[in-house]
């Protein structure tokens, strides 16, 4: 069976995770070997994902975690005065 | 991970007999997930930040409550969603926005777009600031119930099944959700990531 890629663009985020099987892998992997469109897809996707995870592009902002320590303290101490 | 979660569960203890000030450190790993959730509910800095403060004073008063059923992390997220989901209740009934994110699955076009003169993006080209930039605008503008499975499963790496559980969802549509999350992004980004320069024929890089 050849693989139109259509099917190809329909199981590109569950192949980038690993989650296919073993048969459409390799139907997928073999289309991706000589669909250069399918290929700048999958490339195109993949990056976007780098990009995600990379702790640069959602940064939190500045003092965030001070503030955060600082109210949790607070809390902490009143529920010190209320046991 | 074993390792870590032996870890969480002594820390717990040691917190819930009374040494409350470790709740500094049970949370620390979690801080940058904890607002990363909210802010995709809420999508604005000062709410997002206000409710992950929100949602650490809550699991420290529930911290009694959990029982192990589920990883401390998917706790904490599902504590974060319930703070997320209750802001968007309140913005929702003073007018101030729509809420999207019990929108059900939306129609539309799912497919990706094509490139043309593709070849692997140098990298420093995804160093590039306005890459980022124009993602995190196509994150901001993704309907609600993609950019949180998006969030959760991209972004904090919680697995389908962690996902799932904390959205209490099922894992088939958190990975519909997710497909099609990816798809709308790249559309959108497809013209940041083409390369310039004119294309060497017969060269594609596909970098695993």
């Amino acid at each position: 069976m050849k693989l139109e890629c259509k099917h190809v663009w329909d199981h590109i985020s569950e192949y980038i995770d690993k989650s296919v099987d073993g048969k459409l892998r390799e139907e997928i992997e073999r289309h991706l070997e000589h669909c250069e469109i399918c290929s700048a897809i999958l490339d195109s996707t993949r990056n976007i994902l780098v990009l995600t995870a990379d702790e640069r592009t959602f940064e939190l902002p500045v003092g965030y975690s001070k503030r955060l320590h600082e109210r949790l303290t607070k809390e902490l101490e009143s529920s010190e005065k209320d046991s | 991970m074993k390792m870590k979660e032996t870890n969480e569960g002594a820390l717990i203890a040691r917190i819930l007999g009374g040494e409350k000030e470790l709740f500094h450190e049970l949370i620390r790993p979690y801080e940058r997930m904890l607002y990363l959730t909210l802010f995709s509910m809420v999508k604005n800095e000062a709410d997002a930040e206000d409710g992950a403060q929100e949602a650490v004073i809550n699991a420290y008063r529930h911290l009694g409550s959990f029982r192990g059923e589920a990883k401390f992390s998917t706790w904490l997220t599902m504590i974060a969603i319930n703070e997320g989901r209750k802001r968007l209740r309140k913005a929702k009934n003073a007018g101030e926005q729509s809420i999207d994110e019990e929108a059900e699955e939306h129609e539309g076009d799912f497919t990706p777009a094509p490139l043309t003169d593709w070849r692997e993006i140098p990298l420093e080209r995804l160093e590039r600031k306005e890459i980022r930039e124009a993602l995190r605008n196509a994150v901001a503008e993704l309907p609600g119930i993609y950019r949180q499975v998006f969030t959760l499963r991209d972004l904090e790496e919680l697995n389908v099944e962690e996902t799932a559980q904390a959205l209490g969802i099922s894992a088939n549509v958190v990975k519909v959700r997710l497909h099609r999350a990816r798809i709308l992004l790249q559309k959108r980004l497809v013209p940041f990531l083409k390369t310039t320069a004119p294309a060497r024929r017969g060269f594609f890089g596909r970098a695993l």
